[in-house]
């Protein structure tokens, strides 16, 4: 395979079931089909629309793989049996699922990095809530807090993403009709993630995204440069370090601070200060890994004095921002010593320093 | 009776917001005045594309098919001259009320025949192409005002724009383009619809449909795409925020980043703006600048803060002054009311930390909530 250039990525962006993102890409898929291309279904979950069902007719399907877990028996995508078949193109519906346990792989939407690896060009769906760095402004916005969820980088990797734009009204009258789902799970929908403010403050995000995908794109590509026309900024010069622990907030932190860094194109770091008051080795490795994930350089130092360590590390990596998060609250009596962050402050004036608070409802 | 004034004397509406959380005697007869002048008045909804050949009229048709097999009464009231085939296709299941050829000057002007429409009076009625001049004679200069007149009479429209043909934006529409479409509809049309869709398709497609030698640049595609996405975000945002108030929810922190700058005469202001205004710009977000008022400063206090808040208007902030006898206080309460998501405060050199009080910044960065507190380092020894 080494050679072959990978499969292009295509992802219909939505901001909530129903918004006829699998209803577009359908009906794309059909016309693919038409000028000529080997076009087949990789996955597709059909949920009982019955017009979106008949957008299938023609075209094939790859069966499904069936896996049983705990008694019960689950279908996922059989990836094997589509690099078998190698189609120039396949439908992937809902990037942002995650495979039973026991599938080869984790997340669909490392099926369809296979897939593209193997030069297959895909076209998939995905919602905005499903977005990693979008997480916390998703649970903020809904009180939802989306578990299933897809790196940043894979959606920027994309050659298209494409916005499925449908008024909220429109929406919910879909639901009210439905369409989307059966009656009484609609009507539950309706009171609960349906409402008509978190889907507007869903599709307000899906929307900022879309053009945020846009921008990166014309910053990265060569081919949408013009030379004499309107130069492309230079890659900013920021670097930014996120000084991560065991705490829980961790998570909120690197999200926040990737995303900071996405929009400056600034680089990204993470850092962790292992010292003798270390508890929870394990959240760390998984803040660690987390962090890996959304492809952050991460360090581990060993040191005491943990202020310091920061502070010294961020100096000889040239860091122009140290993304931190609050120190816990203290009793009274312990108040008159320096927390952490006041430390790191007061011997790091020389840098900006962006103390992340926690989200609240 | 009350009179309202026309603006608020010139103010934006978050200086009258700010002081007071509860709406004014004014401000609720204006709900209740709008909400009483929506319902009668027919819905408005409109597809916004970022180029021709979208896929607008196609879009609005369909929708329009849709209603009418769920039993709605509706009808055309406008239809493009140069349509694609797979609308064309369409038409042939809609009645159609065709415009008035009025001729003047030795064109010919197609104008909405509004008597017709207001005597068969459907449910809906679509217009295609909604960036219009009528000739000089018409019952309104613009159709989008025929429009406005059909709504009043409480027919719904459903109707189809680009990006270029909004007023607002033609003026970047032009640098990108070169070119200013000669017809235009105010944004604020745009914005006081019930709901706005965007019809948004990756510029490549759209190469591939043009041809010719006609193509428009695909990098300049690319940055329409962009704008229309960031218009009708602006507009669901406001939209959002109306609803949120209707129903008594405090916003919350929001899809938009929202920056403040708190200026002092001693923090290096410059560097806290300039980062402010690059953030922004990079968010597609606001950026507001606020400063407690404090008596009492030193002459030389008062120059450089007064040199700050020329920067700050400078680069486009929304400049707020704010009073209250604590900094730190004031400064809290403004970032919760503005919905902040960053905060940018500045070392001043100044602070001194005795075992018993907490500096300015500590105190800031214990209090908030729902947003990251930025420190910037103290601007160099002069």
């Amino acid at each position: 395979m080494s050679g072959a250039a990978k499969g292009k990525l295509k992802v219909y962006l939505g901001y909530a079931a129903g918004t006829g993102k699998t209803y577009r890409m359908l009906l794309e898929a059909q016309e693919i089909k038409r000028e000529g291309v080997d076009i087949v279904i990789g996955y597709f979950e059909p949920h009982g629309r019955k017009e979106t069902i008949a957008l299938t007719e023609g075209l094939e399907i790859i069966p499904r793989r069936t896996l049983t877990y705990n008694g019960a028996e689950f279908e996922e995508m059989d990836t094997d049996a589509v690099l078998r078949r190698h189609p120039q193109m396949a439908v992937v519906d809902e990037f942002a699922h995650t495979n039973v346990p026991g599938s080869p792989r984790l997340k669909r939407w490392q099926d369809v990095q296979v897939l593209l690896e193997a030069s297959i060009d895909v076209l998939t769906t995905v919602n905005i809530q499903h977005l990693e760095s979008l997480n916390d402004q998703v649970y903020d916005a809904t009180g939802v807090r989306v578990r299933e969820t897809v790196p940043d980088w894979v959606v920027d990797e994309a050659d298209e993403v494409v916005l499925i734009d449908l008024t909220t009204r429109a929406l919910r009258n879909r639901l009210e009709r439905g369409v989307v789902y059966a009656p009484e799970k609609a009507r539950r929908a309706m009171e609960h993630f349906f409402t008509e403010g978190n889907l507007s403050a869903l599709r307000e995000m899906a929307m900022r995204h879309a053009a945020h995908e846009v921008e990166e794109k014309l910053r990265t590509r060569p081919s949408l440069a013009v030379a004499g026309a309107v130069e492309s900024p230079p890659r900013s010069s920021e670097r930014i370090l996120i000084c991560l622990t065991g705490r829980p907030s961790s998570a909120v932190l690197i999200r926040r601070g990737k995303r900071v860094a996405d929009y400056l194109q600034a680089d990204c770091l993470a850092i962790h200060v292992a010292g003798p008051g270390d508890r929870d080795a394990g959240a760390v490795e998984r803040h660690l890994s987390f962090a890996r994930n959304l492809r952050i350089e991460t360090h581990v130092v060993n040191a005491d004095n943990v202020p310091r360590a920061i502070s010294d590390f961020a100096r000889s990596q040239r860091i122009t921002q140290i993304f931190m998060g609050r120190s816990l609250p203290r009793p009274v009596w312990k108040r008159f010593r320096e927390n952490v962050v006041q430390q790191v402050v007061r011997q790091t004036k020389d840098m900006q320093i962006t103390i992340v608070a926690e989200r609240r409802k | 009776m009350l009179v309202l004034p026309a603006s608020n004397y010139g103010y934006p509406e978050y200086v009258a917001a700010r002081t007071d959380h509860r709406p004014s005697p004014e401000e609720l007869l204006r709900r209740v005045q709008d909400a009483e002048r929506r319902e009668r008045r027919g819905r408005l909804k409109v597809f916004l594309g970022y180029a021709s050949r979208v896929g607008k009229s196609y879009r609005m048709f369909d929708e329009g098919r849709r209603r009418k097999v769920r039993g709605q009464d509706v009808v055309v009231g406008l239809v493009q001259a140069a349509n694609e085939p797979d609308v064309q296709g369409m038409l042939s299941c809609f009645e159609i009320i065709p415009p008035l050829q009025e001729r003047h000057d030795g064109h010919t002007y197609e104008v909405i025949d509004l008597p017709t429409l207001f005597r068969r009076h459907p449910a809906v009625c679509l217009i295609d192409e909604l960036a219009y001049d009528n000739p000089p004679g018409s019952r309104n200069p613009q159709r989008w005002q025929d429009v406005e007149d059909l709504l009043d009479r409480g027919i719904a429209v459903i109707t189809a724009v680009n990006l270029q043909h909004i007023r607002e934006q033609q003026l970047d529409v032009e640098r990108l383009t070169g070119r200013r479409a000669a017809q235009s509809v105010p944004e604020a049309f745009l914005r006081e619809a019930d709901e706005i869709e965007v019809v948004d398709v990756p510029p490549e497609s759209l190469l591939d449909r043009t041809g010719g030698s006609n193509r428009p640049d695909s990098r300049v595609l690319a940055e329409l795409r962009e704008m229309a996405l960031l218009l009708a975000a602006d507009v669901v945002d406001r939209q959002l925020l109306e609803y949120l108030e209707q129903h008594g929810v405090t916003a919350k922190w929001g899809a938009q980043e929202r920056i403040l700058v708190c200026l002092t005469p001693r923090s290096n202001a410059a560097a806290m703006l300039r980062s402010g205004h690059r953030n922004a710009l990079r968010f597609h977000g606001a950026l507001l600048a606020a400063y407690v008022q404090q008596t009492g400063l030193r002459a030389e206090d008062q120059a450089r803060l007064d040199a700050h808040l020329a920067l700050a208007r400078e680069l486009g902030a929304e400049v707020h002054c704010l009073h209250g006898s604590d900094f730190v206080s004031s400064i809290l309460q403004f970032a919760r009311e503005q919905r902040i998501t960053q905060l940018f405060l500045g070392h001043t050199g100044q602070e001194h930390r005795f075992w018993f009080s907490r500096s300015p910044i500590d105190r800031v960065i214990e209090a908030a909530e729902n947003f990251d507190v930025r420190l910037f380092p103290r601007p160099e020894a002069p």
